[in-house]
């Protein structure tokens, strides 16, 4: 390697006023704002498909829900006199959420009072995003359940059914109103009744979101969209979602319902030789309902579910135990909401006992046998 | 393809330099050798004003075990023996010279000796390597011959040559490697035979395709396996890269040679192989000079003590440059001036032009930090207990002593949370929790002493 003795003169160096900060240096261009707008973008789908379904309704309950949450996020962070963050999105996400979990005719007041309630009490009175602890699209549904109970829970829900599709454009579609798949199902849980349901709703209807149902619940294949553009951009991670729908599926396939007085479903079929009218059962149970909403956009909230892989399992699968008792056992059709909310309570016991096992040391098993 | 479980892979700019063959770089108006040169005691300076050194001669000797010497990087005159600033510690002592152009060795140094390996000793090739004031070059600068002086209970059974240079924009390592093939193999030999290990084995990241190809030919003649790692920061630190090539853990707390294990940075083997076969002390180093801010980064060949401003200058700096990071932007330290000096660490210099504020936000425990961690943290719990002040819950009941500071944490949060800067202010409250535990016991050690005599007497 050749040597350079010779000496000479460098020009001088000219640099302004550096600024000094800790390491490291670089930050990964994701930010909390980029996040928070790629999960409206995944709900774009599901919110395409819920206009097709339900007409301009579904707009303006959602634009009136998000409209809110933001107002509401502004109006607070103004009172506490902090930054003003709602260009961040997380309102935006909170009001869609909060109107997708509801049906399309609801009067105006529904969903501000929802979005209002979701975003001042369950968000801001904790200290705002990354404080709360439970997710505020949901406790904002669960305060109109009871605050408003006769535009919520309906016993007939709005929609457009299959045949008007075809004749979208022309002047004479009609919504009809019918009771939501999960509600018939309320009625008649086992095996049964399965083939009555199909035949009302079928598996494909249930797919497309050609069924009665809250305004973002209905296409599990738009909402199955909106979620693997969450996992692709790893804004959530599958791990949560794929346990709590695998766990309602298994819950369902094994749980025996009681019907006539007597049980009969889940394990009490299979062994009688009802295995594939079962299957049918469970599948049915994915895709009706809002279990895809919660599983891939509710439960996967990162502020309140666990930080750790394994805590997310955990909690994806009490989810989906819980839903698959409150919808097989419970008083409502549905079990998403309550279920999810149930577990956001346990959020922080379960990230306690799931911390990863530091590098270097033994688990605590390990550590007691040597 | 072997790695560690973790990470993250940032962008790495390395475009910028990695095609720039390693270019030396001219002699200044002055060098400030700064005593302050490694992990542990700082040298003390040997030399007054006035004297007249040859390159290689002793300025400062180690200050204890864990410390090593340093020697004049060129010939000419102590111009002064005084603090200086400091990258790192702020201010240090410095031996000044003025450079009289000749660049003579010292007698004895520089022999190209025909010396063959096989020839030297164990014990010899730990003497010269700590006489050569040999540190780790990858930018730890833990004194080299402390490595290779395990306790007697412990043996070293795998010599791992670190060349995976996983920060982002240095390549410093990787030229290196191209260029420098024989005397990373000769240094890895030598490394191998100091601590009577069974295996070398040689590490390199799978963006260094051509260094890995360079490196296994001659390595193989040897035994020595090159190892492709997958392309992951930080994959060249120790722990993890021990994990990665041979599925042990270094216990929390404890030292690779714990698992029989060495690591060494590539650029530490060429120093040993010019401090052992060329009777070479560190003078020099290869050093990356990148980022937007340099007209013409490269990688350079620079003197331990040469001004930060003259390597600038002779690398060019565009107008604008907002921040000058010595070392890489993941564990590097931003400088407030150019005043400071080429150290024997200094892998690399960055000219950024800009200076984003990121503003701190409360975590959304999205759980990004959790998945990078490579010591398999809870980071995101250890800021929150920062921000609350809470920093002997942080070291007792949160494992902060386990983390490395390699900075992904910081790095992924989306909430722009400074976590990694939050764990070293814990380290330091710990620290001075500890300094202040000892001096009660010394104290009450002293007064039951007291004590006793008082009752003899």
């Amino acid at each position: 390697m050749s040597e350079a003795p010779e000496k000479r003169e460098a020009a001088p160096v000219e640099l302004g006023t550096l600024v000094v900060s800790s390491s490291p240096h670089l930050r990964a261009p994701d930010s909390i704002g980029q996040i928070m707008w790629t999960v409206v973008l995944a709900l774009l789908p599901a919110f395409c498909a819920a206009v097709y379904v339900f007409g301009i309704d579904a707009a303006r309950v959602t634009l009136l829900a998000v409209a809110a949450a933001v107002a509401t996020e502004a109006a607070c962070q103004a009172l506490r006199r902090e930054r003003v963050t709602v260009s961040d999105g997380s309102a935006v996400v909170t009001g869609v959420l909060l109107a997708f979990v509801l049906p399309a005719d609801v009067s105006w007041y529904v969903p501000v009072v929802g979005s209002i309630v979701a975003i001042a009490v369950a968000k801001q009175a904790f200290g705002g995003l990354g404080c709360n602890f439970f997710n505020p699209a949901l406790i904002g549904r669960a305060f109109l359940q009871f605050a408003f109970a006769d535009q919520v829970t309906l016993a007939k829900w709005r929609f457009l059914p299959a045949h008007a599709f075809s004749d979208l454009l022309g002047s004479g579609v009609d919504a009809v109103s019918q009771a939501t798949p999960l509600a018939v199902l309320k009625g008649a849980p086992g095996p049964a009744g399965l083939d009555a349901l199909y035949r009302q709703y079928g598996l494909g209807d249930l797919v497309l979101g050609n069924v009665p149902g809250s305004i973002g619940e209905v296409s599990a294949f738009a909402l199955l969209l909106g979620g693997l553009i969450l996992v692709a951009n790893r804004c959530i991670n599958w791990r949560l979602p794929a346990a709590m729908i695998a766990t309602v599926a298994i819950s369902v396939l094994l749980l025996p319902v009681r019907e006539g007085g007597a049980f009969t479903g889940g394990f009490v079929s299979i062994l009688h030789g009802g295995a594939l009218a079962q299957g049918k059962l469970a599948l049915y149970h994915l895709f009706a309902g809002g279990l895809f909403l919660g599983a891939f956009f509710m439960a996967t909230d990162m502020v309140t579910s666990p930080i750790t892989a394994r805590g997310q399992i955990v909690f994806g699968v009490g989810a989906g135990l819980l839903v698959a008792l409150i919808r097989l056992y419970g008083g409502y059709p549905e079990g998403v909401c309550y279920a999810i909310l149930l577990m956001n309570a346990a959020r922080p016991l379960i990230d306690r006992y799931t911390r990863p096992r530091v590098f270097g040391t033994k688990r605590r098993k390990e550590a007691e046998r040597a | 393809m072997r790695t560690f479980r973790g990470g993250v892979h940032p962008h790495d700019h390395k475009e910028l330099a990695r095609e720039a063959a390693i270019e030396p770089v001219p002699l200044p108006e002055r060098l400030v050798v700064s005593m302050n040169q490694q992990l542990g005691a700082p040298a003390k300076a040997v030399v007054e004003p006035g004297a007249e050194v040859l390159r290689g001669e002793l300025l400062g000797e180690a200050g204890g075990f864990v410390s090593a010497p340093v020697h004049a990087p060129t010939s000419g005159r102590v111009v002064d023996v005084a603090p200086h600033p400091h990258p790192v510690a702020g201010s240090a002592p410095a031996v000044v010279i003025e450079p009289d152009g000749r660049d003579a060795w010292a007698e004895g140094c520089d022999r190209d000796s025909g010396e063959r390996l096989d020839a030297v000793e164990p014990g010899e090739i730990v003497a010269r390597i700590r006489e050569a004031g040999v540190v780790g070059m990858g930018g730890a600068t833990f004194p080299t011959h402390v490595k290779l002086s395990p306790p007697k209970d412990k043996s070293i059974e795998v010599v791992i040559l670190n060349g995976c240079e996983c920060e982002p924009y240095l390549t410093a390592d990787h030229r290196l490697m191209l260029e420098r093939t024989a005397e990373v193999v000769s240094g890895l030999r030598l490394l191998v035979k100091a601590v009577g290990a069974s295996r070398g084995v040689i590490g390199v990241e799978a963006n260094k395709p051509d260094a890995a190809q360079a490196l296994s030919g001659l390595a193989a003649e040897f035994g020595f396996p090159v190892e492709v790692l997958r392309v992951k920061y930080p994959q060249g630190a120790e722990k993890q890269l021990i994990k990665a090539l041979t599925g042990r853990e270094v216990p929390s707390g404890g030292l690779p040679m714990d698992v029989g294990c060495l690591v060494q940075n590539v650029g530490t083997a060429v120093a040993a192989h010019e401090a052992v076969l060329r009777a070479r002390p560190v003078t020099e180093r290869v050093c990356t000079v990148t980022g937007r801010g340099a007209a013409r980064p490269g990688n350079y060949l620079v003197r331990v003590g040469m001004p930060m401003a003259h390597l600038l200058a002779h690398a060019g700096v565009r107008g604008g440059v907002r921040r000058l990071v010595l070392g890489g932007p993941m564990m590097g330290l931003a400088q407030w001036t150019a005043d400071v000096p080429v150290l024997k660490g200094t892998s690399g210099v960055l000219a950024l032009m800009d200076a984003p504020e990121w503003k701190t936000r409360a975590c959304i425990s999205c759980g990004r930090c959790v998945e990078g961690c490579p010591s398999y943290l809870v980071p995101s719990r250890l800021s929150i207990l920062a921000e609350a002040g809470a920093f002997s819950e942080m070291i007792d009941e949160a494992n902060a002593l386990d983390c490395i500071e390699c900075g992904v944490c910081t790095y992924v949060c989306p909430a722009r949370r400074p976590i990694v800067q939050w764990i070293r202010q814990a380290k330091w409250e710990a620290r001075i929790r500890k300094m202040k535990a000892d001096r009660v016991r010394a104290e009450e050690a002293k007064r039951a002493q007291e004590k006793e005599s008082a009752a003899t007497a």
